[in-house]
Order: C-alpha cells, then structure tokens, then sequence
C-alpha cells in the first residue's frame, strides 16, 4: 500500500507541477464568475466526502428540499484525497462540494479550484472560532469553506497505570519527560508513549502549541518557518526521549502500536480530540481506564494546545450551482439538525461553537473515567491555537516523514530533519513558481 | 541413488516458493476470521471468532456497496481482459503471419510500449479521457485496458509457433478468406496462447489500482481495490475498518482462485502439445 501511494503522489505531483506554476503565485481570491442566480427546477450536486454514514445524512437533507438533490460519493480519505480533487479540478471534472482537510484547503486555493464563498457565508462567521475561521481564510478577507469538524489535542492517559507507577498528570513537558524516565525504569516493557514519524499531523499540532507558524503570508509573497525555534523545540525534546530510549519510536496506528495501547505498554497518547473512536477500536481492553487531560505546557502556568487534523466543506470554483452548494455546507455545518446528524452519523467533533456545547453523553468508551468528556474537550478547545498552512503540504508531510525515519534510524539529532522539511519545502514552492519572502 | 540429491534442491526450493506464495494469503485468511477486538489482541497466526461477523458487517457496509465493487470488477476485469485478448490476438497472429511494409517498425513500436509502465500513463490518459467527456465512465476504465503490448508480443509470438504456415497454404488453396482462416485456422490453435493473455489480463485489471482510482469519482462506479481503499484511508480521524478491509480482501481473491482453477486445463492442453510435437 505504501509503494502504491507513493506512486500516486508521484504521478499527481508531476500533474501539477507541469501544471499550476503559472497560476499559483499568490493565494489570491479566484475571481467570482459563477452566476448565482438560481436556476428553476431541482438542481443536482454532486458531494465527495469521506465521513462515514454521509450518505445518510445527505438522505435527510434531500428528503428536505426537493429542489436541491445532493449526491455523495464516498472517496478515500487523506492525502491522495487532495491529489485527486486537484487533478479532476485540473482537468474540469471537480464535485461541486468537496470535503478539505484544512492542511490541504491552501492548495487548493493556490490552484484556483475552490470558490471564494465570503458573501454567502457572512451570516455563520459567528457560529466559529477565530481560529478555526482563520483556517479557511487564511487570513485574508475570501472564505474558501465552511469548517465541519475540528481536532483540538490534548493528552490521554491510562488511569490506573499511572496510579500504578505513581506518576501524576504531567503539566509541563518537562514533567512528561520524566514521567517517561520513571515508567521506562519501573518496568523497561513499558513506555510512557511514542513519537511517530509517520504521522506529520500530530507533529504540526505539537508546533502549533509551541507557538510555531510553519507558513504566512506577507503580501504578495510566501514566507516558510518550519524550523523556526518553537518547532525545533518541539524537535529536539522528543528526540532527546528516543535517544535516551525513554519513549517508544513506533508510529502510531501499526498493529504494534495498537497492541501496546490494548495491553498498557503504552500509558499516554497526545491525540486529538477524535481520538476516542481509535481507542475504542485498536484498544478495546483500555474501556473505562483511560482519562484526558490538556497537553503538558513548554511553560508552568500556560495554557495552549495545537490541532490535529479536522476538515470543512469546499464549493469547487467551476460548480454551476454555486449558491445551493453553499446552502447546503451551510445547512450541514451550522444547522442544528445538521451538527446533530454530524455528530450521531459521522462521528465527528463539529467545529461549531454551538454543536460543541450541545454535546453531552460522553463517548462510551469514557463514560466511566471522563465523564465530562466534552465539558473537558470544550475547555482544551478553547485554547487551541493553529497556524496558516501553505499550498504544498503534502511535499512537507512527506518530508517529515523521510526525514525523521531518517533520524531514528540513524540516531541523528531531530532538528536537521525539520530543516531538511524546510528545504524541501521551500525548494518545491520555488519549482511551483510561488515567490517567496525572505 | 545418485539422482535424489539432484531432486531434493529443486524441491526444496519450491517448497520455499509456495511457502513464500502461500504465507500472506494465509494471514489474510486468518486475519479475516479475527473479530475486531481480536485483530490485535490474539497472536498472528492464532484464528478467531468472527469471520461469519465480519461478512455479515461487510455485507451490510452502505447498503452491500462491497458487492457492488465486486460485480464492477468483474465487468472491468473480465470485459477488458476478454477485448484485449481478442485484440491481442488478431493483431499477434496479423504480426507474425503477413509480411507488410511496416511491420518491424510496428512490432518494435509495441516492444518499445511494454518498456512504459502503464502507472506513467494514467494520468495522461485521464486528462484525453476528460476532454472526451468519458472521465468517471465505465469506459474510461475499460478502453485503456484493452490496447496492451505485453499481451500482443505474447499473441505474436505463440501465432508463430503454433500456427503452421502450411496449414493457412493450405486453406489459401481450398479458398478460405483471410478472415475465415483467421477465425477457423488460426483462432483454435491459438487458444492455449489467448488464455494465457487472458487470465494475464484479468488479474492485471482486477488488481489495477491507480487508474480507476484517477479515472473514477463516483463511488458507485469503483472497483473492489478503490472501494476497498475508501475504507483503509477513511480520514485520519476515523479508525480505518480493518476488520471489514481484511475480509474483503479475503473475499476479492475468491474469484481469481475460482478463475485460475476452472482455467487451469486449458493450459494443461498446451502443454501436452508442446509435448506431442517434439
């Protein structure tokens, strides 16, 4: 599987790299040319989601309006997801609506496939956060999506293994680092954690708490800070944990990884908030022992976390029926019978402020150790910062993890693998034709 | 006495080559029987409680949309496979049987074809297919499929040696057309050839990935591998339904067994005539 998708990505990326240099210089608002006058009779659009149970909840809606028939056709989820929007948008084959994950809605900006929805969607600007608001402007006055769901992190333990070794709930990373020491001693099998080299979200949450911004825009320019000094922190204290082989190096998600959360060789996991339906899946001897807490802070007394995945609802720029697409990622993300079905059908952590607050049976793999789960969630939520993500995210996302497979396999210091994220990423705007500040 | 030796290593070495073949296919078989708490919990090797389960989920995922991936592999795989081998055929036996000018410059055309991986070509393809207007159609991924060199290369060279130049003398003489000796003559002695290009074929298209993945947005329209992919990568927020990949995985090989069994005897005659010919 991984052979295959990295064919894919190879064979999209020459795509666009033969195709988007002229266009994609700035993030600049695609010109609004869809006329959107509605047009008489039942209008029909075509949805590409990856959520499970959409299908469903898409029933609803068109039971609802007649005039407006949505049609969901489930795709793969994740990276190639982006990849193939861009090249059906490329070659004039785009969904009228598209779910995008926030990492990967600046690339599709830069290639002009998704229209600049401001005008339609001014009235709901207040159901979100300015943080997550500013992950579908990218600061500047377009609105590119509607958020749908959002992935704060915070820190989930085992309970009762750390009664059992006596560690409390690490409030600063340096108090998880030595936690992670006492529990390694305790028992060498167990691992208070691990860090992952596949999974570049989870780093680019950890960064973002840190305070780091890996992309900004000035002006009409570009400026990348991957290995600013926030990032290479972050870098650095998880590879002094793997060097002095306190904590584990398994990426998350392996069967492995899975067995040591299912067995408790494995105490913690700084996740996000989604985290429940993993546990509940890879982990299903974990019931009712493990708890959340916020993430340790790089300083006593503050209080910030980072986001880990999370995505929103995009009208493709060449959709015909721009205004009934709106209307219904409208509808699907700040209506209430729209949250609900979110929540109950696709499972999802919805990043409206007010479907946040509705939630209240915690997930039933918590409902014993966290019953305030969501009170908990909301509270964490509220103190997630992001930062702006740049049009070719997925070159970074692939460097990540080269670069840190690298190091833990040849026991190099972390921070020359975030420059050499850096590099590679600045080198591929540079081949795309985006400028660059300095 | 002295010949066991002998024996013994090539034996040996087949043995690890079955046992290379045969180890994942039995892990997926094993896996497959795994209940969901099971998969990671119980030993690799270990079998578990849940296949019935997990065909029962697997048929109920979207309305039995698995079943629906399976019959669109079926229509991809075996409607491309047989198109191409006819192709394959008529264009192998045309190749090795009339001399016109050209033909080396074709042959070495097609020979210069094989040397591109078809993965190179799916983009391209996608992008002629979108200006046609058939992206996203049945077609876009049964047209590809058909034209392919390997299989032609293969049709040429097997026309050649098993169909004997004095046969179709002879037939010229009795007054068949062209296209008579080519359906009664050749086709018959060919066919040990063409099943070979099919069953190549089949298998290719039913594995192929990167095409109708490219080629493909209606969910409706997809092959098991796309299909089957939706549930691995279901967003990084979702736990992938491992349980349900698996068995499906399981189910999707059925087929090809059931292909390559019923298959096998007309591969049994090629050889034997081989044989008898000396």
């Amino acid at each position: 599987m991984r052979t295959q998708r990295l064919a894919i990505a190879a064979a999209l990326a020459t795509l666009f790299a033969a195709g988007c240099g002229g266009t994609a210089e700035t993030p600049e608002a695609a010109p609004a040319t869809a006329a959107s006058s509605a047009p008489a009779g039942p209008v029909s659009l075509i949805y590409w989601t990856w959520a499970p149970n959409m299908d469903k909840i898409v029933a609803v809606w068109n039971q609802a309006n007649p005039d407006i028939q949505v049609t969901v056709s489930k795709q793969a989820g994740g990276d190639d997801a982006a990849a193939k929007f861009l090249t059906a948008a490329k070659a004039g084959n785009a969904p009228d609506l598209v779910q995008a994950e926030y990492q990967h809605l600046p690339s599709f900006i830069a290639a002009d496939a998704v229209a600049d929805i401001a005008a339609e969607t001014a009235a709901v600007k207040p159901e979100f956060s300015a943080g997550l608001w500013g992950l579908v402007t990218l600061g500047t006055d377009a609105v590119y999506a509607i958020p749908q769901d959002s992935g704060p992190m915070m820190l989930y333990y085992r309970k009762d293994l750390f009664e059992k070794y006596g560690i409390a709930v690490p409030k600063t990373w340096a108090e998880y680092a030595e936690a992670a020491r006492i529990v390694h001693k305790a028992d060498p099998k167990v691992y208070l954690g691990s860090f992952s080299s596949k999974d570049p979200g989870w780093f680019a949450g950890l960064a973002q708490q840190a305070g780091a911004q890996w992309w900004s825009i000035s002006g009409e320019a570009w400026k990348v800070g991957i290995n600013d000094t926030a990032t290479t922190k972050v870098a650095d204290f998880w590879g002094g944990l793997v060097q002095e082989g306190v904590i584990d190096d398994q990426p998350y998600f392996t069967p492995e990884w899975n067995k040591a959360l299912n067995n408790g060789t494995q105490l913690s996991w700084p996740s996000a908030v989604w985290g429940p339906g993993v546990l509940e899946s890879n982990a299903p001897k974990g019931k009712g022992k493990w708890a959340i807490a916020p993430l340790p802070q790089w300083n006593a007394g503050e209080n910030f976390s980072g986001f880990w995945g999370g995505s929103s609802t995009a009208v493709s720029a060449t959709s015909k029926n721009r205004a009934a697409a709106v209307k219904f990622a409208t509808w699907l993300n700040t209506d209430p019978q729209g949250i609900d079905l979110l929540v109950k059908e696709a499972f999802v952590y919805p990043a409206s402020g007010k479907g946040q607050a509705a939630l209240g049976t915690p997930p039933a793999y918590f409902a014993e150790s966290q019953p305030d789960f969501w009170q908990q969630a909301a509270t964490i939520g509220a103190s997630a910062r992001g930062f702006t993500f740049g049009p070719n995210v997925g070159v970074t996302y692939n460097a990540y993890k080269d670069a840190f497979d690298k190091a833990l396999q040849d026991k190099s210091p972390f921070s020359a693998s975030v420059g050499t994220m850096q590099d590679t990423t600045v080198a591929d705007m540079r081949k795309s034709g985006f400028t660059l500040a300095q | 006495m002295s010949r066991r030796p002998v024996g013994a290593l090539p034996t040996g070495l087949l043995v690890l080559g079955a046992i290379y073949c045969l180890l994942p296919v039995s892990w997926v078989l094993i896996s497959a029987s795994k209940a969901p708490g099971e998969l990671f919990t119980l030993g690799t090797l270990t079998p578990g409680t849940g296949l019935l389960e997990n065909v029962r989920e697997l048929n109920a995922y979207r309305h039995g949309v698995f079943w629906r991936w399976m019959l669109n592999s079926v229509v991809y795989a075996g409607g491309g496979a047989l198109l191409s081998t006819l192709v394959s055929a008529v264009s192998g036996f045309a190749l090795a049987k009339y001399a016109f000018p050209g033909r080396n410059l074709i042959f070495n055309v097609l020979i210069g074809g094989i040397l591109v991986p078809s993965v190179v070509l799916a983009v391209p393809q996608y992008l002629l297919f979108s200006k046609l207007g058939m992206a996203d159609t049945y077609w876009a991924v049964l047209l590809p499929q058909i034209l392919h060199p390997y299989s032609i290369y293969l049709a040429r060279v097997y026309a050649s040696a098993a169909v004997p130049d004095s046969l179709l003398e002879a037939g010229r003489i009795d007054g068949a057309s062209e296209g008579r000796l080519l359906a009664r003559v050749a086709m018959p002695l060919m066919v040990p050839g063409m099943v070979t290009i099919f069953l190549f074929q089949f298998v290719a298209i039913w594995n192929n990935f990167l095409l109708p993945f490219i080629m493909l947005g209606d969910d409706g329209k997809f092959p098991l591998t796309v299909g089957l992919y939706t549930l691995l990568a279901a967003g990084a927020n979702q736990p992938s339904l491992y349980n349900l990949i698996i068995t499906g995985a399981l189910l999707s090989i059925i087929p090809l067994i059931a292909l390559f069994l019923t298959m096998q005897r007309y591969w049994r005659t090629d050889l034997s005539g081989g044989a008898l010919k000396g």
